[in-house]
């Protein structure tokens, strides 16, 4: 009950914030830049969020950190960049690819290295994978070279009739400027939340893997292959964050590093949400998003990056679990 | 006077170790070109950098990712007195690693207090370092985005430690450095603060209920830790005539930092400097590979990041198959043989 | 006499359960006492409460005259108050000797010192000859020892023993018994918690049983093992006391 009423009592001073936030004259000043911020804060954190599920999801079930999430991205990245540049391939359709393509990269790297270090010490692992990382990106660096490119979408600028009304991109909400690229990859992200939501949760796949999660040698006495549930699980996660790649790849540059930043916002946003949480990476990803753009609103000059961290090294010291994870000291 | 003696005998073995190392790396420019002994300075920069990490994450067991912080704080320290205050770079140095010190004790009291350990502790570091070079990328008192330029001394300058005409002199200073520094690490692990590190990185519970007390351990690493690090960051400017916030403070930095005590041996005294040699022997055979590969290599003339590659490559095997490095992998052999 | 520990009505909850409930005892200087009780009565409970790693709910314990309950274990420690773990915590990155060194140097701040008196405390447990060797290969028994010599390198006032008997055969445990009796006669007090019911009872100049949490009786042992409450919680009808 008295839990209850403190959350009623936040709800409530949120919104009196609100509203007096509105009727200044700071918010007629800054309407536009505060609804850019916001709109801009929540359509990134969607993709923050995929990328984070998959690396809580291989925490939650493998137990590994793994410091080569946004490599894998970057291969993501390159695979649709390359269909796209080469054989004209739109980056959404090479979902189709990228998404399959990324899972086995994921299964051959946790059977060839990861599973080596499953029992090892917490830093090993991060150096395995750090390596792993290191070897990924510079092999794009040799083969790719460091220039950076961008594609350009033909369709970024049309008009799209939908019946009740049109849809003209980039569209205009409350003074943000949405572009079409960007709304897609939000839209589809959370539509593969949902995907690997209902996975884990309603097929038996998914109990298989909950199942190796909580309990690894309960699964094998009932018949469950947990290193094969490893394997799947690890390219499940590659497969996410892959996925994000292709996502981006439309609205970023695409180099070697492209996916680094994202590798230590994803851990970011999975101490925030809680190591091993699914609905704890959605929430922190769109909370790290908006984090990021809203940084520059009140902090002017700095980083966005800069915010980001300053609430990491918060949730690190006041609430390491994150907002969903069991205490675990 | 006779404690420092008494420590001598209990470390007669390392010292001799460490008498004759200095001795054969003394040696190195004698016949080299300049672009070697350039190689290999730089290869001494970061193993003096290994030395320092390797007191708080090898000896102490507290995973640092971030260790360029510190490097970055020498590396600044040393650039911001110099060019704003006319301070000598020996002094300079010194300054750098108190700050450093410094840093490490207030982030290091805060993380421990709060009880940061293993993963989380390690990306709080890493953390860290980030938000030191965000911060010094935007402020203009250290340069902002166009970083620190050290000027020309022109000649041998020892005041400036420069060495335009004789860098054997700049190889010898750094190789002093790090004889220095290994010479003070070998002291500090026989004595009894040593001790203590190593009962808190092996079992905090257990090392309580000695009578250790865990966070001052770990303090006392970090301070030392973050010191040794420093210097080498404040040396790197002096060689480089150059810093800005990525070269002072990216997480390449910290990897490279932590990469050659990893190969070498965490937790040994030599490891950081057999990691280094390693690491610089292997890198440049990589690199004048690619300058001018044999015909049935063509294909890789000219190619960028190989040497990368390999080294991630590298750090992969060693982690599956000899975790403890070069020095570790002896150790173990050595044990397993029944006595 | 005054007592060298005291506990003064402990009581530890955990959530619901409470596992240790207004237990008061003292320790008597250069005394043994025997703790025994079913698994989970909250012995190993206790210890933790006195050496500091959990803080009581209620009551407090004295130690050298301070109250001590609210300190940290390490404080607690170098105070002369130590303890052993019932499952034996070793240094495993160190070699025999180095492990013991650690305990010796809390009053022995020189290295050459520090040794000296390590190389005694394993010669005390009988693992001399495993000086130098690394922790890994070690036997059950070479174990226990060795968590004892490192706590005897302290230079304890009050040693708390978990168990330091499980698991031994009966020769080890006879020798590891000769080598608790000596450190008593060494002039260290003793708080033992033991399984092994003739050793405990052979060994204790008093013994306290502990149940769901409680101090069920105290008293020497032959007094103990005719305590008719006892008996019905714990030892069973068929129980006696081995032959001195």
């Amino acid at each position: 009950m008295r839990g209850r009423l403190r959350k009623a009592a936040w709800a409530a001073l949120a919104i009196v914030v609100a509203v007096l936030l509105t009727q200044s004259t700071w918010w007629e000043t800054n309407q536009t830049v505060f609804a850019q911020a916001v709109v801009s804060g929540l359509l990134i954190g969607g993709v923050y969020s995929l990328v984070a599920m998959g690396l809580s999801l291989v925490f939650g079930v493998l137990d590994i950190i793994n410091f080569a999430h946004g490599a894998l991205m970057t291969i993501g990245i390159y695979a649709s960049y390359l269909l796209f540049d080469n054989y004209g391939i739109d980056p959404y359709v090479s979902l189709l690819i990228t998404i399959p393509l990324l899972f086995v990269v994921g299964v051959g790297i946790q059977r060839f290295a990861i599973n080596a270090v499953m029992d090892a010490p917490v830093h090993n692992q991060l150096l395995l994978t750090l390596g792993i990382a290191i070897v990924i990106e510079n092999l794009a660096l040799v083969l790719f070279t460091g220039t950076p490119r961008s594609i350009e979408l033909s369709y970024a600028r049309n008009e799209f009739d939908l019946g009740l009304f049109s849809l003209d991109f980039p569209i205009r909400l409350f003074g943000a400027v949405i572009t079409l690229p960007k709304l897609i990859a939000f839209a589809v992200a959370v539509l593969l939340a949902a995907v690997l939501y209902v996975l884990i949760h309603r097929t038996q796949l998914g109990t298989a893997i909950r199942a190796a999660a909580q309990e690894p040698e309960g699964a094998e006495m009932v018949g469950i292959d947990v290193r094969r549930i490893y394997m799947i699980t690890f390219g499940i996660g590659a497969a996410c964050v892959g996925a994000a790649g292709a996502l981006v790849m439309p609205f970023l540059f695409v180099s070697p590093t492209a996916g680094a930043t994202f590798n230590i916002i994803a851990f970011i946003v999975v101490v925030l949400g809680g190591m091993g949480s699914i609905p704890g990476a959605l929430v922190g990803g769109l909370v790290i998003g908006l984090t990021q753009e809203m940084t520059q609103l009140f902090v002017s000059g700095s980083s966005k990056l800069m915010g980001v961290f300053v609430v990491f090294l918060a949730v690190l010291l006041v609430r390491p679990q994150g907002l969903f994870g069991k205490v675990q000291r | 006077m006779s404690k420092i003696r008494k420590l001598a005998q209990a470390s007669s073995r390392d010292l001799m170790v460490l008498a004759i190392v200095v001795t054969i790396l003394a040696l190195v420019p004698f016949g080299v070109s300049r672009f070697t002994l350039s190689v290999a300075i730089a290869a001494l920069i970061f193993a003096l950098a290994g030395i320092g990490w390797n007191v708080l994450s090898g000896f102490a067991g507290q995973f640092s990712f971030g260790h360029a912080a510190y490097f970055g704080l020498g590396a600044y320290t040393v650039a911001v007195t110099l060019t704003k205050y006319s301070i000598s770079p020996w002094l300079g140095l010194i300054l750098g690693g108190l700050v450093a010190a410094v840093f490490g004790l207030l982030t290091g009291w805060i993380s421990f207090r709060f009880g940061l350990k293993g993963a989380y502790f390690a990306l709080a570091t890493f953390a860290l370092a980030e938000m030191l070079r965000l911060t010094f990328n935007t402020v203009d008192f250290v340069g902002a985005g166009i970083g620190i330029t050290i000027p020309l001394a022109g000649g041998d300058d020892w005041a400036r430690i420069q060495f335009e005409d004789t860098p054997s002199l700049q190889y010898w200073v750094i190789l002093g450095l790090v004889a220095l520094s290994t010479l003070a690490v070998i002291g500090v692990m026989k004595s009894r603060i040593g001790s203590m590190m190593l009962a808190v990185r092996e079992d905090e519970d257990a090392a309580s209920a000695l009578g250790i007390n865990p966070l001052r351990a770990k303090l006392i690493a970090i301070a030392i830790s973050g010191f040794i690090t420093a210097l080498a960051g404040g040396f790197y400017t002096q060689s480089l005539l150059f810093i800005n916030s990525d070269l002072a403070f990216g997480p390449l930095v910290s990897v490279l930092i932590l990469l050659r005590p990893i190969i070498g041996g965490v937790g040994t005294i030599w490891g950081p400097v057999l990691g280094a040699g390693i690491l610089s022997v292997l890198g440049e055979a990589t690199r004048s590979l690619v300058r001018q590969p044999p015909s049935f290599l063509q294909i890789i003339e000219g190619v960028n990041g190989l040497d990368q590659v390999l080294f991630g490559l590298i750090l992969v095997v060693v982690i599956i198959r000899a975790p403890d490095g070069v020095l570790g992998w002896f150790r173990r052999r050595r044990q397993s043989r029944p006595a | 006499m005054n007592p060298v520990l005291s506990v003064r009505s402990v009581t530890k909850r955990f959530g619901g359960l409470t596992a240790v409930n207004g237990v008061s005892l003292d320790l008597g200087e250069g005394e043994i006492l025997g703790i025994i009780g079913p698994n989970g009565a909250g012995k190993t409970t206790l210890f933790n409460v006195i050496s500091g790693a959990i803080p009581p709910d209620q009551g407090e314990v004295v130690y050298g005259g301070d109250r001590i309950d609210r300190l940290a274990p390490y404080e607690i420690a170098s105070r002369g108050l130590v303890r052993t773990f019932q499952v034996a915590k070793p240094f495993t990155g160190l070699t025999v000797l180095e492990n013991v060194m650690v305990g010796a140097f809390l009053r022995r701040p020189e290295h050459d010192e520090a040794k000296v008196h390590a190389r005694a405390m394993l010669e005390r447990t009988g693992l001399d000859a495993l000086a130098d060797r690394p922790v890994k290969g070690l036997t059950l028994s070479a174990r226990k020892r060795l968590e004892l010599a490192r706590a005897l390198a302290t230079d304890p006032t009050v040693l708390l023993l978990d168990e330091v008997l499980a698991g031994l055969t009966p020769t080890e445990g006879a020798e590891m018994v000769k080598v608790v009796r000596a450190i008593r006669d060494g002039g260290v007090s003793l708080l033992v918690i033991e399984h092994v019911m003739a050793a405990i009872m052979a060994l204790s100049d008093r013994v306290a049983v502990i149940h769901h949490g409680e101090l069920l009786a105290i008293g020497p042992p032959a007094q103990i093992a005719k305590d008719p409450t006892v008996v019905a919680a714990y030892l069973g009808e068929e129980f006696q006391i081995a032959p001195d």
